[in-house]
């Protein structure tokens, strides 16, 4: 039972779609909603992130529209505080966290590894209803009359000045985190348990790697923001806590554990995306990832170090100056594996016979723009550059660079590349780099002007500013509005392709994973016998050498 | 468990290389752990009703980990259980204590050059 | 093994390649039993690891303002009934330690002892609980749950309680240092109340559990529920090792 025991490679030219596959082995509404299938899972991931994506998005495009004016005329203040509010969470909580990890890691960690499903169906499926569960609560939030306190929740003014419906939304992301804990739970003991034989650690894609030590932040992180959204649900319902300085207790307790978790929580975010990224930029080039291991470790030190940073998010909170010295160094850490991860993309490239293809320029896209957003994360992480560029639209572009310019691009590069592979078709290729170019063009047009303005002076959180900051202003609502389309062209042609699009065949990028070696879509017990995995990871040989033995075999 | 089975899938065990044989603790073990809790709980008690000053904490705080110890080691089997759980264990307190540790960097030192 | 492992494997994609015999609640994604078993327990433990982080913010909390309001968590921690504590302790070990046998039981496949011993667990979880009830109950009638009803009386003019020795001995607080006693009640009802919460659903997973064993499906090799409703079980009694010394022991001698 060698590599001969895998599907063999239809041709692409004369590809045909599988007459069984994970997506007509069952009919009916039900037999989505009660399936253990990670496979199908992952769909109603995508079906229901790209839902509250769209949310997310329309909020922020009145943000935009709002900030258009110096004046604040198109809402008023408070009603302002709600649409950024419920732009972060619902970007945050309901899009970015489960977004990579949810979708394209549960379709493919159990494929690329090897198995059947992830080591607890059951669980995978609970985690998605409470996912949805989430959405339910934070859309209730909004329909009563929204929230107003910062995706940050931040106390004495969430448990105490605010009279919104702070109690639902902190429930509805409390319940939100435990899917999250379930999907990384799950993760982890299917990457420790249920590699196929062979598969040893250190030939695991790095998309796997990478979404391991993701998993790890998420089961250790995640209950933390959990105590502490439960201690300011009861400080609102029972009035007494241990977050109100007027009875004794510490505002700034609160944010030490809420940062505990959201700090962590953005290397949740960025880390499965950096492990699309080594996958498409090792396929495009059609060489192995340069320096394999020092990629692989970096993401567990990423996953370690996200850990001893959180305080940068509290310098000009009020905590002790040295404490601060220490976390600021301790902040400049992170840079390093980042770095690493940058440095070994920029040499796998080099050499290689690089195609551009849609997921390709999405990838470099990712590129540059984590490395601005990166390296503007290191002046912030500067104790003394913090202080004058903290709560200015500086930190808004560092942070959209990271999370829209890194993780977004990382999603649609990813979901570009396993399109064939979860829907059997292929998307439009002209269309789809059109796409891409316009949502780097229209990012860029966004967000570049906002680290000016914060660099300038311009708070966040504000519907009204200074006049002079206009200009600059209006070219950030117009990049949006270029981003919208950019983002909005994927639903269409995406849709589209379903029906229409060219059959994709097993493997039409000719990439060495272990999931392009079976059928797409897949079947639902995706390997007709169990593989065995005797080569390292992004082998491009093997796959040649394994191409042409089917060739002569066949002729 | 089918020996002849497990040998043809999984030659070198490369499916579950962490993989612990399983150990069954007999009722007599966990007798004697039972014992230790109960006297533990003993000591505890009457060490609260001695004044030692500052050791006071320190002493219960220590019968309350050695306890703990036992029963993740006995009642919970980790003591016969794969690396892997060991080192699970083992993480999961010590990002707790990194919780505890670097929170505290702040409160420790909040007050310093300020009086 | 395997006197039990009768019934053939019947999924589809592997019966045609090898006699694979297994038992009927082996899932079909894992390749062997043992796998399955591991994994099971694995993911137990990462359940708990999250657990610890849970509580560790609270115990966290509780050791920040314990330091800034040391006489408050002194005097409101020495109002605790130490042996109502000490017997909830007890019960609790108990409770663990029948839980132990339990898992003993299902491993040697004695169905009787089984039950037996889940019921034993089940009542003593209960036996806990009905104790704390009485604790909440003096905590009420002290009005010493946080909130609007609160009163510092007791800790202001601690002469005027000579039914409660402990309290009736201390020194009165300034009434701005009893204030923060409701932050020490805050913390003790947050603890030991997700403490009980935690109880109360290994309760109800013990009665489904009991129901389950009763019908010998525990009994027949497949162990790994109760094995990990048993690190479930033994955790929660862990998290109450911890609770009881630091909520109601570490102050009986505070530092003047």
């Amino acid at each position: 039972m060698s590599a001969t025991s895998i599907v063999s490679l239809p041709d692409q030219s004369t590809a045909t779609m599988p007459k069984r596959h994970y997506i007509n082995n069952e009919h009916g509404l039900l037999s989505w909603l009660l399936t253990a299938d990670h496979k199908r899972i992952a769909i109603l991931y995508l079906i229901s992130i790209t839902f509250f994506f769209f949310i997310g998005g329309a909020f922020a495009g009145l943000i935009r529209l709002e900030l258009l004016t110096p004046q604040s005329d198109l809402v008023a203040a408070d009603t302002y505080n709600k649409f950024f509010t419920m732009h972060g969470i619902v970007m945050i909580f309901l899009f970015l966290v489960p977004s990579v990890p949810a979708t394209l890691g549960n379709f493919l960690i159990p494929i690329m590894l090897g198995a059947k499903d992830l080591a607890f169906p059951k669980i995978n499926l609970l985690s998605w209803y409470l996912y949805m569960i989430g959405g339910t609560l934070t859309l209730a939030a909004l329909v009563l009359g929204g929230v107003d306190t910062g995706w940050t929740f931040t106390t004495p003014l969430s448990t105490h000045y605010l009279n919104t419906h702070v109690v639902t939304a902190a429930t509805a992301i409390f319940v939100a985190g435990f899917s999250s804990i379930f999907t990384g739970l799950n993760f982890i003991v299917t990457i420790h348990r249920m590699r196929a034989p062979g598969m040893t650690w250190f030939r695991m894609p790095l998309f796997v790697w990478s979404h391991y030590a993701a998993s790890l932040l998420m089961v250790l992180g995640t209950p933390v923001l959990a105590i502490a959204i439960v201690l300011v649900a009861l400080e609102r319902l029972i009035g007494i806590g241990v977050f109100d300085p007027t009875k004794g207790g510490d505002p700034l307790l609160f944010q030490h554990l809420f940062w505990f978790y959201s700090h962590p929580a953005v290397y949740i975010m960025i880390l499965p995306g950096m492990g699309v990224i080594s996958e498409v930029i090792s396929t495009f080039s059609r060489k192995r990832v340069f320096g394999y291991s020092a990629v692989a470790f970096s993401s567990v030190a990423i996953a370690l170090f996200g850990f001893f940073v959180w305080e940068h998010h509290m310098f000009i909170m009020g905590v002790s100056n040295y404490s601060a010295l220490v976390f600021s160094l301790l902040t400049m850490l992170v840079a390093v594996p980042s770095a690493i991860k940058v440095f070994n993309w920029a040499f796998t490239l080099q050499k290689g016979s690089i195609t551009f293809e849609t997921p390709m320029l999405y990838a470099f896209a990712f590129i540059g723009l984590f490395t601005i957003g990166g390296l503007t994360g290191v002046f912030l992480g500067a104790l003394g550059m913090d202080i004058h560029l903290t709560e200015t639209y500086f930190i808004v572009a560092h942070f959209h660079y990271v999370m829209v310019g890194g993780m977004l691009m990382a999603f649609l590069a990813g979901i570009h590349f396993w399109w064939p592979k979860m829907t059997g078709r292929m998307y439009p290729e002209s269309l789809s780099k059109l796409s891409a170019v316009t949502s780097f063009i229209g990012f860029n047009l966004t967000f570049m002007p906002q680290f000016i303005l914060g660099y300038l002076g311009m708070p966040r959180r504000y519907a009204s500013y200074p006049a002079e900051f206009q200009v600059l202003n209006v070219l950030s609502t117009a990049g949006a509005t270029v981003l919208g389309v950019g983002f909005m062209l994927p639903l269409l042609y995406l849709g589209w392709s379903l029906k229409y699009g060219a059959i994709a065949g097993a493997n039409p990028w000719q990439a060495t994973g272990l999931e392009w070696q079976i059928q797409s879509p897949p079947l639902t017990e995706n390997f007709i016998e169990t593989p065995i995995m005797d080569h390292e990871a992004y082998d491009y040989e093997w796959l040649e050498n394994k191409t042409k033995h089917e060739v002569t075999t066949v002729g | 468990m089918s020996h002849a089975h497990t040998d043809a899938h999984d030659p070198s065990n490369v499916t579950n290389p962490e993989h612990a044989e399983h150990h069954i603790v007999t009722p007599l073990q966990y007798v004697y752990v039972f014992v230790t809790l109960l006297v533990g709980t003993g000591i505890t008690v009457g060490a609260a009703y001695v004044d030692m000053g500052v050791l006071n904490p320190i002493v219960a705080l220590a019968i309350a980990c050695f306890k703990a110890s036992i029963v993740i080691l006995f009642f919970m089997h980790a003591a016969y259980q794969s690396r892997l759980i060991k080192i699970t264990i083992a993480s999961g307190f010590f990002v707790f204590l990194v919780l505890i540790a670097m929170t505290m960097t702040d409160y420790l030192s909040r007050t310093w050059g300020l009086w | 093994m395997d006197s039990a492992l009768t019934t053939p494997h019947t999924h589809e994609a592997h019966a045609h390649e090898h006699e694979h015999i297994s038992l009927p609640q082996h899932r079909h994604h894992f390749e062997t039993e043992e796998q399955q078993r591991e994994a099971g327990s694995f993911g137990m433990w990462l359940f708990l690891l999250t657990e610890i982080m849970f509580f560790g913010g609270m115990f966290f909390a509780y050791l920040l303002y314990r330091n800034w309001y040391y006489p408050a968590f002194a005097a409101a921690s020495n109002q605790l009934n130490v042996p109502m504590g000490a017997t909830n302790t007890v019960i609790l070990i108990s409770s663990g330690f029948f839980m132990a046998l339990g898992v003993w039981a299902s491993e040697v496949r004695k169905k009787k002892t089984l039950v037996i011993m889940l019921l034993l667990t089940t009542i003593f979880g209960c036996a806990f609980l009905g104790v704390k009830y009485f604790e909440y109950k003096e905590k009420y009638e002290l009005h010493h749950i946080p909130g609007n009803n609160f009163s510092i009386a007791m800790f202001v003019n601690p002469q005027n309680y000579p039914q409660y020795p402990d309290t009736y001995a201390e020194k009165p607080l300034a009434p701005d240092m009893a204030q923060k006693t409701q932050i020490f009640f805050f913390l003790y009802f947050a603890m030991t109340g997700m403490h009980a919460l935690h109880m109360i659903i290994g309760i109800g997973l013990l009665v489904w559990l009991i129901i389950r064993a009763q019908r010998g499906d525990f009994t027949n090799g497949y162990v790994a529920p109760i094995e990990n409703f048993g690190l479930y079980w033994h955790f929660v009694d862990i998290v109450w090792l911890f609770l009881f010394p630091l909520l109601y022991l570490i102050n009986r001698h505070p530092l003047h």
